[in-house]
């Protein structure tokens, strides 16, 4: 029984582990680092974005300092959209 | 071989075989061997599943045959402890270590397995390098699955003082909590490797980093509990080796936790987070070494074990190969252009509140290490005490309360002075009020670091308090919602930022109780007799009478003590000493628990302003000249024979008790902690909680603006 078991494991084990290499199914590609990297920052972005707003909201920065610094957030939030688009486009082409 | 050694075995061939897939993988860039080595993980952890369900239900089943339950269980270990039985032995304990492991792996594996392509094999070859260390040792060195011959008839039961309701919970929080710090290091060392010190390894693993600490910091918040409602010394806290080894790594995430946010946000301090999070990685194992080694003193460190030289090999490997990363590496630390920040914003703040928090940490370290230090230099092995590591760690820790207020007040990027003065002022003005309020109410002015700490909590309570406030009242300006609804969806739109809120304010009570307790605590050790009364904090505590009990399991004597103030009653207490035999046979079969392990339940009235607590002590030496008398004359009693002659001696016990010693301490706001820790974890799990995926889209370039406020509304 103890020997029936441990093979059953041992079978189960291998199965989980050496499937890629022969499922007709292709391993994913995962993703490009480049596009991680910029979705990553775009995050970061928003949350930079609305930080400065709620900032704002409770007082701690001035209508002058918010508006520029939400400007600019604003543009390089732009600038990032931009960038992850055309890496998504050459990702789908290649 | 058994099935449970065999899936050892299976664990060990499959954990390296995987990381050199994955590295093949990574390589070659051949995807189908990345996801044979992704998918090891997910074996690994199957395979440690059946072996740990076989070891818990040897446990359960009360096998014998097994030499670590019969060295940690016996027949009348009650069912709930036979389930925590198991991480009580070193075997166990590293197999669950594993096991926590690969599930942890395995699901930040999962959850990435679309995404960081270049990261994510690298990342896999760490943890299955990590299971692989630990694999070994319970192959090779401390195997859970050795079978005793002859089995035995009954097991020699779990240790005393770890039958308590916390030990299902507490190791495992912590083991979680060290285990889950492996992923972010993991992440870091992927990022050194490929050079992607981008922010996509942080996104990818800060949930992890945070369940880390919420793992490690409520499980030390549980020991801590445990010590005070258990450990008859009377305290939660005693700079214990491996208490301190826990709380490393935490105050290392802690930092990290903080200053991910400014690389994310600012590109800034890559160097330093990478730093703080393989310091952090690092720490985790230090401290399991520190419970499993022995090299310390420890009431945790459970003897001397063999596992020593392994684990500081392990260390040793990984902070070189950590040190050689990082410096190979440095030219991809560098922030991309030259930022800087004013001293009045967010940034200046994590990165005060990160030196506190490291100095902090290298104060324990060297506390900690100390003997180690001090017998290679000297010859001799010294430690320092509580005295020690409070001197430096109080004045850092009031910072830190500070700091806790602080930060929520500044802006990112900059804070203009009057904006500063417009944000501080009614936080500060409230510390003032709470300490000249403490003053006024008689609360001694030669107490300035419980002062310091009072005020700088409610600093962090009303600067939180204050943003609560200042960000519902922004909500309903344009929402027009009802205060509760307003708090509720301020907080649903940003989790990150109110979740850190509180947590901060789960500190700030924490502050307050471990302020209140450790400066306004009263304590004496009383020797009373039957209806003698002692004076303590403002309250009579009067010992009633002793009570006494016999079970198959131990021998109970405790005491019955009435506490009043002023006349009125306040509480009933109830404390016990419990005597477990010895495995001496020359002991006799009364005397025989008396030589034995011997635990304290301690008499415990909790309650938010103060605790009354006591411990008893009864003086089982005065009756030692009854318990040989009994032994002598009936030395071979066993079964109901000897359940009788304990009887007789309890029953004696109990009628004519001699004078007992007991411990009474009067511990204000100790509760606070706990609380503080309950509202710790809720905040962490607002933190934790992800938002809601954000949808790819698209637009022309005339929209961009447009497109940005959908996907910010939506993000």
């Amino acid at each position: 029984m103890q020997l029936f078991l441990v093979m059953l494991v041992l079978c189960g084990a291998a199965s989980i582990m050496i499937s890629p290499l022969y499922s007709k199914r292709r391993a994913g590609r995962g993703q490009d680092p480049e596009e991680a990297a910029l979705e990553a920052a775009r995050d970061a972005k928003f949350r930079e974005i609305r930080d400065a707003e709620l900032d704002f909201s409770t007082g701690k920065l001035s209508r002058e300092d918010y508006r520029a610094i939400d400007a600019s957030l604003r543009g390089e939030a732009i600038e990032l959209l931009r960038r992850l688009d055309a890496v998504r486009e050459k990702e789908a082409a290649a | 071989m058994t099935l449970g050694r065999a899936c050892l075995f299976l664990a060990l061939a499959i954990a390296p075989a995987g990381a050199l897939a994955s590295i093949y993988g990574a390589r070659s860039r051949r995807r189908e061997w990345v996801a044979v080595g992704r998918r090891s993980v997910y074996a690994l952890a199957a395979v440690l599943t059946v072996a740990f369900a076989v070891l818990e239900s040897a446990f359960l089943r009360s096998d014998f045959s097994f030499q670590v339950v019969s060295t940690h269980s016996s027949i009348a270990t009650p069912f709930f402890y036979k389930a925590a039985a198991m991480w009580s032995s070193q075997e166990g304990s590293l197999l669950l270590w594993m096991w926590l492991l690969s599930l942890w792996s395995s699901l930040v594996l999962f959850l990435t397995r679309n995404t960081l392509r270049e990261l994510a094999p690298y990342a896999t070859a760490v943890l299955l390098g990590f299971a692989t260390f630990f694999g070994s040792l319970v192959v090779f060195l401390a195997n859970p699955f050795q079978l005793l011959s002859p089995t035995p008839a009954d097991g020699t039961g779990l240790q005393p003082l770890l039958r308590h309701p916390s030990m299902m919970i507490h190791p495992p929080m912590l083991y979680s909590g060290y285990t889950l710090f492996t992923v972010p290091f993991a992440f870091a060392i992927a990022a050194l490797i490929t050079r992607r010190t981008d922010a996509a390894w942080i996104r990818a693993t800060r949930r992890f980093g945070l369940a880390a600490w919420c793992f490690l910091g409520i499980g030390i918040l549980i020991g801590a509990r445990w010590s005070w409602s258990e450990l008859g010394w009377g305290g939660y806290w005693a700079w214990d080796p491996v208490e301190n080894a826990a709380l490393m790594p935490w105050l290392a995430g802690t930092a990290f936790l903080h200053s991910f946010m400014v690389q994310e946000k600012r590109g800034l301090l890559k160097m330093w987070n990478v730093c703080l999070v393989l310091g952090a990685g690092i720490l985790a194992i230090l401290g399991t070494f520190l419970v499993r080694s022995g090299i310390l003193q420890s009431i945790h460190a459970f003897g001397g074990s063999t596992l020593g030289k392994p684990f500081l090999g392990f260390i040793s490997l990984l902070v070189l190969g950590s040190v050689v990363l990082v410096t190979s590496r440095r030219e991809y630390l560098r922030s991309p252009e030259a930022r800087s920040y004013s001293p009045l914003s967010r940034e200046s703040i994590f990165l005060l509140n990160n030196v506190l928090l490291i100095g902090l940490c290298f104060v324990i370290f060297w506390g900690t290490f100390f003997p180690l230090i001090s017998e290679a230099v000297t010859g001799n092995k010294a430690s320092v005490g509580p005295p020690w590591f409070d001197r430096y760690t109080v004045p850092l820790a009031i910072a830190l309360v500070f700091m806790a207020g602080l930060g929520p007040l500044m802006a990112w990027r900059k804070t203009t002075l009057a904006g500063a003065r417009r944000s501080l002022q009614a936080p500060v003005l409230f510390a003032l009020a709470v300490v000249v309020a403490l003053l006024a109410l008689g609360v001694p002015a030669s107490k300035p670091s419980a002062l310091a700490l009072f005020a700088g909590a409610a600093f962090a309570l009303g600067s939180v308090a204050q943003e609560l406030y200042r960000g519902v009242g922004a909500r309903r300006a344009t929402s027009h919602e009802a205060p509760p609804v307003a708090l509720v969806q301020v907080v649903r739109r940003n989790r990150r930022r109110y979740g850190g809120y509180i947590v901060h304010v789960g500190i700030a009570l924490l502050f307050i109780g471990v302020g209140a307790s450790a400066a306004f605590q009263h304590i004496r050790d009383v020797r009373l007799s039957p209806g003698q009364t002692a004076r303590i904090g403002g309250y009579d505590v009067r010992y009633l009478r002793a009570t006494s009990s016999v079970s198959p399991e131990k021998v109970v004597l405790g005491a019955v003590l009435d506490v009043s103030k002023k006349g009125k009653h306040v509480t009933t207490l109830r404390s016990t000493r419990g005597y477990y035999p010895s495995s001496d046979p020359t002991a006799g079969p009364v005397g025989q628990y008396f030589d034995g392990d011997s635990t304290t339940e301690v008499g415990l009235k909790a309650g938010l302003r103060r605790d009354i607590w006591t411990a008893v002590q009864p003086d089982v030496g005065a009756m030692q000249k009854m318990i040989a008398g009994i032994d002598k004359r009936f030395p071979l009693a066993q079964g109901d024979i000897q359940a009788l002659l304990l009887s007789v001696v309890a029953q004696r016990y109990a009628a004519a008790p001699p004078p007992a010693v007991f411990r009474l301490i009067v511990s204000p706001m100790v509760e606070w902690i706990w609380l503080g820790g309950i509202v710790l974890g809720l905040g962490g799990l607002i933190a934790i909680w992800p938002p809601p995926r954000a949808r790819r889209e698209r637009a022309p370039a005339s929209s961009w603006s447009a497109r940005l406020g959908r996907e910010l509304s939506r993000a």
